[in-house]
């Protein structure tokens, strides 16, 4: 019985905190990347349109690692019982994804242009037991820098 | 050095290759740094200190790519791919790589 008390407060708990948390995470990232949005991104290999002859190319990099709260396991454990989309899994790499993209993009906020980006996501605390899963987003990409003569 | 994640570095011209250069680090997070990520589990969002943990990782995997460069005589790395792997419960192995080259 005590048992089923303590399950019900984490679940409160993780609904209540973490869904306060994720509002102001998510009003903070339309504020920023509204602010980035001048700096022409894209995945492709080559800069868009033409470059001057003089360029200066830099690797930058952004990382975040995030970890479900315990509302969404809650959730996503009875999602498993029938299947379909788990929202609430969604959002949590949604977040961390544009957060960690917009990390790149204010490491390099003078660039003229970032090329090539790349995500990867892995799993950190994949092999044990019992504990709530976290995974690392990484973004990284070319900051080009012109010089016009 | 110039590094990119592009095969090639726009602007400049390739004129020497000198192979694969790489670099990784294993790193286990430490237990105050784990419980403190055990407590975070129960709200959710941001474990500062695994990004911390990672982005330090990196760090040193990409320093030890830059020297083994240097020692080839390169001035550029194009080409950088990061892998990240988990070698055992707890502890992630990150792992970078790319093509040592030399730019006019």
């Amino acid at each position: 019985m005590i048992d089923l008390y303590i399950l019900l407060a984490l679940v409160v708990t993780g609904y209540v905190v973490g869904q306060f948390l994720e509002k102001r995470h998510y009003r903070s990232i339309y504020e920023r990347e509204a602010e980035l949005v001048a700096i022409p991104t894209t995945s492709s290999k080559r800069p868009i349109g033409p470059i001057p002859d003089q360029v200066r190319a830099q690797l930058v990099e952004g990382a975040c690692v995030i970890s479900v709260d315990y509302f969404k396991r809650f959730v996503a454990g009875l999602r498993q019982i029938f299947g379909g989309n788990v929202r609430s899994y969604e959002t949590l790499v949604d977040r961390s994804r544009r957060e960690a993209i917009l990390r790149l993009k204010e490491s390099c906020a003078n660039a003229d242009q970032i090329i090539n980006l790349r995500i990867e996501t892995s799993s950190i605390t994949k092999g044990k037991r019992g504990q709530v899963g976290a995974i690392e987003i990484h973004a990284y990409a070319t900051a080009l820098y012109f010089y016009s003569q | 050095m110039i590094i990119t994640n592009t095969e090639e570095i726009p602007g400049k011209v390739i004129l020497d290759c000198h192979g694969i250069v790489s670099g990784s680090t294993v790193r286990a997070k430490h237990v105050g740094r784990d419980i403190m990520a055990g407590l975070k589990n129960i709200v959710g969002g941001e474990l500062v200190g695994y990004t911390e943990l990672l982005i330090e990782a990196r760090e040193e995997a990409h320093q030890r790519m830059q020297e083994q460069a240097v020692q080839l005589g390169a001035n550029a790395i194009v080409n950088v791919r990061f892998s990240t792997s988990s070698v055992a419960a707890g502890a992630s192995e990150i792992y970078i790589y790319g093509t040592a080259v030399t730019v006019e």
